[in-house]
Order: C-alpha cells, then structure tokens, then sequence
C-alpha cells in the first residue's frame, strides 16, 4: 500500500523538437484520499499531465507514478474522463453501461452507474449520439464512476454542464470520495467552481508547477494587503503589487508581521490564482513535501 | 438535525461556515445535546463541498468539546451553547449604550463599526474564525 495516488518527478513531455515543451520537469506528489484541483491558463499542460497520469502518454522526460506503480500498471485501479468525452456514439446508453461491465468484470459497480444516469432523467435506450454534450459527460463520469477507481482523472469535468447537473455530478463526485476515498484529480480553468469541493491545488504554468499542496495551506501562507503607495513590503515574498492613486494592493507570502501602516487579508483561492496568473514570474510555492505520517 | 448552507462568496472558509452554523443551531435549540449531525456523505451529497472540509469542522466541533464521534454510529451534540438571555444585565447595558450613540448622533453604521472594533480588540483570538 501506498500513501500517494501521484507522484512526478522532472517530468516532462515534448510534442515536437521545436514546440516549447509541454510540460516541463513538473515535481509534486498527491497523496491519496485528496480531491485536487488542477488549474491554470490554456495551453499550461493540464490535459498532458491528466493524459500521462492516465498512461495515455509517455514522458519524454522524468517519471510519474500512480498508486504506487506505472500508470500502466494501474490502468484498472484508475478511471480517466478526457475533455471530449469519448464514447461510441452508435452505442445505447444501456449498451455502454453493459460495456463498461464487461470491461471491467472485478469492479464494476451496476447500482452507481445506472444512479448516475437516473439522476439526469435519461432514458437508457438512447444512443449516444443523441445526446447533448452535458448529457454525454453525465455518461462518461457514469461510466467512470461505475468503474470504482482509486484514482479519477477528469478533463475539465464540468465545462458543458448546467447549472443543476454541474452541482449534481459535484455531489455525487464528493459522495463517492466519502465513501470510498477515492482521490479525484479535477482540471479547469474556472477556479470559483473548484472552490468548496477541492482540498489540494495544483496550479500549471507554461508548463511548470507554480502552487501545490493542501488548499488551506496555500491560501493561509499568501496575504491580500493594502497599504499606502511607496509603503516596504520587504521582507515579505511578492506575488503581485500594484498602485492605484495613494493606495497600494498587493498579494505577498509574509516572512513574519506586516510592516506598520499595512493592512493584510485573507485572499479568496480565486484571488491567490489570479495573480499567480498576471504575475508568470512569480516563485513557485510547493507545500506537497511528504507529510508525516498521521 | 442541521442542514448546512455553504457560501461560497463570503470569504470565510467552508470549513468555518459549518462550524459557526453548528454553533448557531447550538445557540438557538436547534440542536441538543444528544442530537446527531449529518453524515459527511449526507452533506457533501446536499452541498457539493468536499468531505474532508465536513471532517475538519466536526474535528474541530470536537477540540471544542461541543460534539463527539461514536465510532460507526457518527457525531453527536455533546452540550448546548448558553447565550445570554434576552433580559440580562450585559443586555441593557448594551441596550443604554446603543442609546447613548443615538443621542450622540452616530449612524447605524458608526455605531456598527464601533462595536466590531471594540470586539476585535477584547476577542483578537478569534478575529474572522469561528
């Protein structure tokens, strides 16, 4: 047994001897039992990290193992949902769902499945290709789910769902990890929507590691301060600082008390996000070293 | 038992939320010694937060000595929370005060802000917590 569902070390995946690689000596570890979100801009290597996770794709550089193993290995015990959601579109619902049972005889789990898809008010004599592309992702994490993996890897999860089928799937997700604690790796680009449901954060940039660890802990060593323009903020570590007129509004990590005159909140995970996003060259923060055991 | 409302847009952690809004049921009866919160898996399935964050505020429920886990059975209220009631001392004291703030021609909002600072500066320990 293990302790971490993921761990990368220099990995990194080139498509391509002229593109800029991929990813790039990507280092961190999830440890299991955690529901990680996977974020940052477009083009950051989110989809390449889930799809060599899921042992889609190999490194070009460095290893990734998972639950302990190659993701190879592993191929059984993990379930992956690409962004496209890829089914057979001449298929039944039901038929995919027969499928799914038969692909994975030791595991599967009939009664989640078909929940799954209930609860979407579909009809499991539908084909596939009848479906919307919020019906389809319902069907997928179906599938996904009835697998009973360890380990979920899902591609931007929730991008074509409503409202309502945005916070069902969220729900039936996060029901699933307390039952079973799967650890679930979610990306996408929209982080208020991994807010509340995610305990660990794993934020991409060209390519790079640039926040993991623990959700709480990432936002409590950043601080959202606002002082008077011209105001110290050494020795603190800064993310992002800007004025406007006589004030000055900055994200730092504080390397003790806020100086005099300056006045420290606690940034949102959105806030914290975002300027790690307008500010590239800010220094990574990893909080993921193994932790001791409990 | 409790039902738990999750705002996600009010800056105070998940985590904190359940617990002030356990504490709150605590205050107002809502909830009595011997009662059994939820499940996690009962509020991840209503709220769609993650069950780790239900798991910390019970923890934490618990350091308080406000509930106790019963292995296999879950988490129950262990005491109430006294309040002060409606016809104490504390009460029309505060009550002759806010009178006083009136008269002295402060705003709702002055008088809010005063309060607030006034509590921060004799509560520091529990500043934005539960």
């Amino acid at each position: 047994m293990t302790d971490t569902a993921i761990e990368a070390a220099g990995l990194g995946r080139r498509f391509g001897r002229r593109r800029a690689p991929a990813l790039d000596g990507c280092a961190f570890r999830l440890p299991m039992g955690r529901v990680c979100a996977l974020t940052g801009p477009n083009g950051a290597g989110k989809s390449t990290l889930l799809a060599l996770a899921a042992g889609l794709l190999r490194p070009t550089e460095g290893t990734v193992t998972v639950l302990g193993t190659t993701p190879a290995a592993a191929r059984e015990r993990l379930a992956y949902v690409a962004q496209n959601k890829p089914l057979y579109p001449q298929l039944t619902i039901a038929g995919t769902l027969r499928l799914g049972r038969d692909l994975n005889p030791r595991r599967w789990d009939a009664r989640t499945a078909e929940r799954i898809v209930e609860e979407g008010d579909l009809d499991p004599g539908t084909k596939i290709r009848a479906l919307s592309g919020g019906q389809r992702t319902r069907v997928a994490l179906a599938l996904a789910l009835g697998k009973r993996p360890e380990l979920l890897l899902l591609d931007e999860p929730m991008a074509d769902l409503d409202p309502l089928a945005r916070h069902q799937l969220t729900a039936t997700l996060m029901a699933d990890a307390a039952d079973h604690g799967t650890t679930v790796v979610m990306s996408s680009h929209v982080v208020a929507e991994l807010e509340g449901s995610c305990d660990h954060l794993l934020l991409l940039g060209s390519g790079r590691v640039r926040l993991a660890g623990p959700l709480d802990e990432l936002l409590a060593a950043h601080t959202l301060v606002t002082g008077r323009a011209g105001d110290a903020l050494d020795p603190h570590t800064v993310v992002e600082s800007r004025t406007t007129g006589r004030q000055l509004t900055a994200l730092v990590r504080p390397a003790g008390p806020l100086g005099d005159g300056l006045h420290g909140d606690r940034p949102s995970l959105e806030e914290v996000v975002l300027a790690h996003l307008r500010a590239p060259d800010a220094p990574p923060l990893l909080l993921d070293a193994r932790e001791a055991a409990v | 038992m409790v039902e738990y409302r999750i705002d996600r847009r009010s800056g105070v952690a998940t985590y904190v939320q359940i617990v002030q809004q356990t504490k709150q049921a605590l205050r107002l009866g809502l909830l009595e010694p011997g009662d059994k919160l939820p499940t996690a898996r009962e509020v991840v399935e209503a709220t769609a937060i993650n069950p780790n964050t239900v798991l910390k505020a019970y923890r934490e429920l618990e350091r308080e000595g406000l509930v106790e886990a019963r292995r296999g059975l879950g988490t129950f209220v262990r005491k109430s929370l006294s309040t002060a009631p409606a016809d104490s001392p504390l009460r029309a004291d505060l009550d002759a005060w806010a009178a006083r703030a009136r008269e002295a021609g402060l705003e709702r909002e002055d008088v809010a802000a005063l309060f607030t600072s006034v509590l921060d500066a004799h509560f520091a320990d529990f500043k934005g917590d539960a």
